[in-house]
């Protein structure tokens, strides 16, 4: 379990990351979701030891990592966004020297090394330099050195950067598989990677935490708006009177679709998009207006994605107009 | 530290640099044994090693350059800060190795004496003094390499640094002599060096204010001290240019003096500059 109280990180005048706090559990796959420079890498390099945090503190099982850095490091399996890799080393030597500075030896060292290149598919390079390997390769002997010693806790920065798709889904099938025995935290610009493997997404925009919650939630969450399209055998005004019966109607943009029939298009505050439509048929049908084609939407976690991290960018804006004025 | 020890003492015999050092080292010896020992016959082997210990000045930096500037370059460096390692320990695997990189070539070397004496009369307490004063002289050496390659990215700059500071220090007894014994002199000198370590300190720290504020600090105490006792600053800074020299405090053992201060001197040396790569390494965790 890692705690995050109140971590700030400034590069000289510029904050990478700011007063951010969020708890990771135990056994689920958490995606650090969040647009380039938004502050993963600073923050995962923090939670890692890598780097000193400006202010407030990590605590990674009850060790903070600067007190007690070695307890809490031997908890953490971590993949840079760079794979630290010893070029002029087979996987085998790499690994090895990893184990051992994890505090594996003899017997134990060697069945670990083999297990680790067994998972992340690598026992066939065991021998060849790693300056010799392809990409994904290499990514996986750095995935492989994460995963010795056994840590409970996986950080994987950008897993899949520069992969080729075959290659991504490899990865992704394995962080999944990871993830069914470790408490795994990825990271990435890309949507669709968290909502494939993610259980838990946490989105950073600016070095700030503006949601955390599971993939449903949060569609749920910002969806709380479905949107519904209908067309309707009615006159716009009658349309809108029949629409003033019906609840949770918030938005109402209609216009003359000619033969008598018109477009609506309702913005409701309920997220079950169902019972939305049972309500509207009824209405109409009360009414004797047929409804001819009924169709709803709910915003996608990619909408609520650029939502969240537009309306920071605004917000940011909106304070600086005001700071200047 | 162990782990450490031994993947950096397998990089070594992994590529080039373990042995151009070694076949440097032995080479210079064979060259000048040949022309010590065996075209000149001296039965002294401690004046093969007082004359070829110019040869540290090529090869600490070939050996030194990349042990931790290109761990930052290839961000291996990350994972050293990620293990369950402290940079304390890092940094003495690291030495340890190169110590044994020196150690190799030196125990090959102290087998030449011995095969002299079968020739000659040699005096084996006094070449092995001299042995040993070389292995400390490179130890120290090494010491400040691994200091030089902590501070930069490129293995070329930390070589280059390096070079110059070995050459510098080589030469500063002989430098020392040209700087006036005046006190003034002295007076003067400290003011530059003063100003030096400023400006190293401003481009260590970024920060303008603070250096400037150590840099009048130092300076006030130096004048209150020239006010106050000017007389003792005759020569003193040539003096303390000689007491930097390392070469110097090798030569003793050349001289066939076995000196314990000298020794200590070494050891200090090696401390503080793996005290400094300790703290470059940590200082890295704050300012990346």
């Amino acid at each position: 379990m890692i705690e995050v109280k109140h971590l700030t990180k400034r590069y000289g005048g510029h904050t990478a990351v700011c007063d951010l706090s969020f708890t990771i559990g135990d056994g689920q796959i958490y995606g650090f979701l969040g647009p380039n420079g938004a502050g993963k890498s600073t923050t995962m390099n923090i939670m890692t030891g890598c780097l000193a945090a400006t202010s407030g503190e990590v605590t990674v099982c009850g060790h903070d990592i600067f007190e007690e850095s070695l307890q809490a490091k031997r908890l953490i399996g971590y993949l840079p966004e760079q794979p630290p890799l010893y070029l002029d080393r087979t996987p085998r030597e790499y690994l090895g020297f990893v184990g051992r500075a994890k505090g594996l030896s003899g017997q134990e060292l060697h069945r670990q090394v083999e297990h680790v290149m067994s998972v992340t598919q690598i026992s066939d390079m065991a021998d060849r330099l790693i300056k010799h390997l392809s990409k994904g390769y290499k990514q996986r002997v750095g995935i492989a050195q994460a995963l010795l010693g056994d840590p409970k806790i996986i950080i994987l920065d950008e897993p899949t950067v520069g992969l080729d798709p075959r290659q991504i889904i490899e990865i992704r099938d394995l962080i999944k598989r990871l993830g069914q025995t470790h408490t795994v935290i990825l990271s990435s610009h890309i949507l669709s990677e968290v909502q494939a493997v993610c259980q838990t997404i946490l989105i950073i925009s600016k070095g700030k935490l503006v949601a955390c919650d599971t993939p449903e939630n949060l569609e749920k969450l910002f969806t709380g708006t479905t949107t519904v399209e209908l067309t309707v055998e009615a006159q716009e005004a009658e349309a809108a009177d029949i629409l003033r019966g019906v609840g949770h109607v918030t938005g109402l943009r209609a216009e003359d679709a000619g033969q008598g029939q018109c477009r609506l298009i309702l913005d409701t505050d309920l997220g079950d998009g169902d019972a939305v439509c049972r309500e509207l048929f009824f209405a109409f049908s009360r009414a004797e207006r047929p409804i001819l084609r009924m169709n709803t939407t709910r915003a996608s976690l990619e909408d609520i994605f650029l939502e969240l991290t537009a309306a920071q960018t605004a917000g940011d804006l909106k304070k600086k107009e005001a700071d200047e004025a | 530290m162990r782990a450490v020890f031994r993947h950096e003492l397998s990089s070594y015999f992994s590529n080039v640099t373990g042995y151009v050092f070694g076949a440097f080292l032995l080479l210079f010896t064979g060259i000048y044994t040949m022309a010590y020992n065996l075209r000149s016959a001296l039965t002294n082997f401690e004046y093969v090693l007082g004359n070829m210990s110019f040869i540290f000045l090529i090869i600490v930096p070939i050996l030194t350059m990349k042990v931790i500037a290109e761990e930052r370059r290839q961000k291996t460096d990350q994972l050293l800060y990620s293990l369950p390692l402290t940079m304390t320990r890092v940094v003495l695997g690291k030495y340890a190795a190169l110590l044994v990189m020196l150690l190799i070539p030196m125990g090959i070397i102290s087998l030449y004496p011995i095969l002299l004496s079968a020739f000659g009369n040699v005096y084996l307490p006094a070449s092995f003094s001299a042995l040993i004063g070389f292995f400390f002289l490179g130890a120290a050496l090494i010491a400040i390499g691994v200091f030089l390659s902590s501070i930069t990215e490129s293995q070329a700059v930390a070589a280059g640094i390096c070079f110059v500071v070995m050459l510098v220090n080589y030469f500063i007894s002989d430098l020392a002599s040209y700087v006036s014994s005046s006190a003034f002199a002295s007076f003067a000198a400290f003011t530059a060096a003063i100003a030096v370590l400023g400006l190293i300190f401003r481009l260590m720290t970024k920060s303008g204010f603070a250096s400037l504020v150590l840099m009048a600090l130092l300076e006030f105490c130096l004048l209150v001290g020239y006010i106050l006792k000017s007389s003792a600053f005759q020569g003193l800074f040539p003096k303390i240019m000689e007491q930097l020299s390392l070469f110097d405090r090798f030569y003793q053992f050349v001289d066939g003096i076995f000196d314990l201060r000298a020794i200590v001197y070494f050891l200090t040396v090696i401390a503080l500059f793996l005290f400094l790569s300790v703290q470059s390494l940590e200082k890295r965790r704050w300012s990346e």
